[in-house]
């Protein structure tokens, strides 16, 4: 079997389906719609069993901090009254050290209970060592493929430590250029050793999430007699605000606002080999968070179980600047050093929380571990090396690949509101051209006969003579190739001129055989 | 010589750039797409030189050999005077915090 690109994609629903055992058939509409809610009941785990899964692998109920210091911090560029509370989740004590490892728990579970010897996923995060680690505990095989370093052979240093932590944990790690046929690499994996599809974005990635959402609203809860208002999630490939927003409501916090919040890339193409390396966060921005929101379904699944729209009720944007100008605050201010890519909606708070009232409570959803590579000092004195210029100003100015800038005071840091009806429209007009696209396979793949004859008609037959050319044509299924490029070629091989060939071919009985070439 | 058994890393042109994907921004599409494996060397070679690998997961892969027993140099980079400044506005602005 051909493995080429072409061959291979060709092949991808069938690996899919082989790697995950999952019929995402059953779940389709006629057209373009699925029924997603189905799919997720699907997948036959309860929350209570998730819990369960998760405890057995050290994953999960991890502390709820509230941070007294970096709120008041906040709270002095509110105005008298404002200023809510901001609690974290330390998702960081995890195993392998992100939220990560609840998705992790799961796809591995699973791969378990189906009977595979191993499992690949493809991803330059911190998946990735959730993975690794999961899957070193159950005694499986990985294998992680990640997009890290630019033609010139520089590797992004965030994207090194992660391909180091999964290694730590026995995987292999496929190291990519820049660029989506990563996807093949993937694809080609798959087939060659038949192991499990971690991915990401099936219904299992999604369910390991949830217990997040729903211990955030348990315990604030019990400890505060309310469920949150307002939840943030940084946000990329969508997976954690869905899973986040699915468990608060199975816990009953129906009012709660969750909020996304991503760094703002805007202007570095995500597949451009110049740009990889121009930027200081390799997840949690704009890059992965307004595409897998306006269309889900680009990932690495059928149907991606991560469906963010669904479920926001904000959208946020920040700078590189300010989030590393938090990452800072939650060391100096908290004693926690995470990040930074993880405070993301840290940041989206410190702002937020000012325009909310001071008995008021925002939880924001995660922290992930940092260290050598993975933590600001690597990645500003990485961008500051690459001539990313950096400088004090307006953070909502800088450009991304050009600068960076940095707050000169807690009161400079600002979001940018990306309207969620705008991101609406995006998904609705990728929907739409799935909806024409059969019109246009039909008018690119069929013809009518009368066309075909007005086409004969030219070429000097008559239209008697052109109608007997093109119903032979049509009897013997050859009408598709076009009814003057069939006589042109029979010309060509029989040395005939255009009215001779025509002619001849009316008679000929094995114009099939002939016409193989077309085929 | 690098001898048999050696860690080592290779790297293999998947896709040469006539043969990459379509619709890619110009600077990628010029370059091929490679890909970076590590292993164990199962044979003795030099640098530069078509190799065979097995790799964590007991593949077999074929590649150039581009290091011999690659190590992790990433660190946490330089000094850099932007981020000690912001560590300064946010110990002052909190100065009065309990």
């Amino acid at each position: 079997m051909s493995s080429s690109y072409q061959d291979l994609l060709k092949r991808k629903n069938e690996i899919m389906k082989q790697a995950l055992k999952l019929d995402y058939q059953k779940f389709e509409y006629e057209g373009i719609g699925f029924d997603y809610p189905k799919m997720m009941a699907d997948a036959s785990y309860t929350l209570e069993d998730v819990r369960e899964i998760q405890l057995e692998n050290n994953v999960g109920h991890t502390p709820l901090i509230e941070l007294k210091r970096l709120s008041a911090y906040a709270k002095k560029f509110a105005k008298p009254g404002f200023g809510a509370r901001i609690f974290l989740k330390d998702e960081s004590t995890n195993l392998s050290g992100s939220f990560k490892a609840r998705r992790a728990a799961m796809a591995i579970h699973q791969a378990k209970k189906l009977g595979y010897k191993g499992v690949i996923a493809a991803t330059s995060g911190n998946y990735g060592a959730a993975v690794a680690a999961l899957a070193a505990r159950a005694g499986l095989k990985c294998i992680i493929v990640q997009e890290c370093f630019d033609s010139k052979g520089v590797g992004q240093p965030e994207i090194i430590e992660k391909a180091r932590a999964c290694e730590a944990y026995g995987a292999e790690v496929i190291q990519c250029s820049v660029g989506p046929e990563l996807f093949y690499q993937f694809l080609k994996l798959l087939e060659e050793t038949g192991y499990f599809n971690a991915s990401l974005y099936s219904p299992y990635g999604i369910m390991g999430i949830e217990t997040l959402g729903y211990e955030i609203a348990t315990e604030i809860l019990e400890n505060e007699g309310k469920y949150p208002e307002m939840v943030i999630c940084t946000n990329a490939g969508g997976g954690n605000l869905t899973g986040t927003a699915r468990g608060l409501k199975k816990a009953g916090a129906d009012y709660t606002k969750v909020v996304a919040a991503s760094v703002d890339l805007t202007g570095l193409h995500m597949a451009s080999d110049k740009d990889f390396n121009q930027k200081s966060f390799t997840t949690g921005h704009t890059g992965f968070g307004i595409p897998f929101t306006t269309f889900p379904d680009r990932s690495d699944v059928p149907r991606s179980a991560a469906r963010p729209l669904r479920y926001m009720n904000q959208y946020v944007l920040l700078n590189q600047g300010s989030v590393f100008f938090i990452t800072e605050a939650l060391a100096i201010l908290e004693g926690m050093e995470r990040g930074p890519a993880g405070n993301v909606s840290l940041a989206a708070a410190f702002h937020l929380a000012q325009s909310m009232k001071e008995d008021e409570i925002i939880v924001v959803q995660e922290t992930e571990y940092t260290g050598a590579g993975k933590h600001m000092s690597a990645q500003v004195s990485f961008a500051s090396d690459r001539g990313i210029n950096l400088q004090f100003g307006d953070p909502l100015k800088e450009k991304p690949g050009k600068n960076m800038i940095f707050p000169s005071s807690g009161a400079m840091l600002k979001v940018k509101e990306i309207p969620l009806d705008d991101l609406r429209k995006a998904y609705f007009y990728k929907l739409t051209d799935q909806m024409v696209d059969p019109l246009l396979t039909l008018a690119y793949d069929y013809t009518t006969p009368a066309i075909e004859r007005s086409v004969l008609m030219r070429m000097g037959f008559s239209s008697l003579e052109s109608k007997a050319i093109v119903d032979k044509l049509f009897d013997h299924q050859l009408l598709s190739y076009g009814a003057g490029h069939i006589v042109y070629l029979y010309a060509k091989i029989h040395q005939l001129s255009i009215r001779e060939a025509g002619l001849k071919l009316l008679d000929d009985q094995e114009i099939d055989q002939k016409m193989e070439v077309l085929k | 010589m690098i001898k048999k058994n050696t860690h080592v890393q290779i790297y293999q042109v998947v896709l040469s750039s006539r043969e990459r994907a379509d619709h890619l921004p110009i600077d990628t599409k010029e370059v091929p797409f490679e890909v970076r494996m590590k292993g164990k060397l199962l044979h003795d070679a030099n640098v530069g030189e078509t190799v065979r690998i097995q790799t964590a997961t007991n593949r077999v892969e074929t590649g150039i050999l581009l290091a011999v027993e690659p190590h992790y140099a990433h660190s946490f980079g330089h000094h850099v005077q932007i981020l000690s400044d912001i560590r300064d506005i946010i110990l002052k602005e909190t100065e009065d915090l309990s």
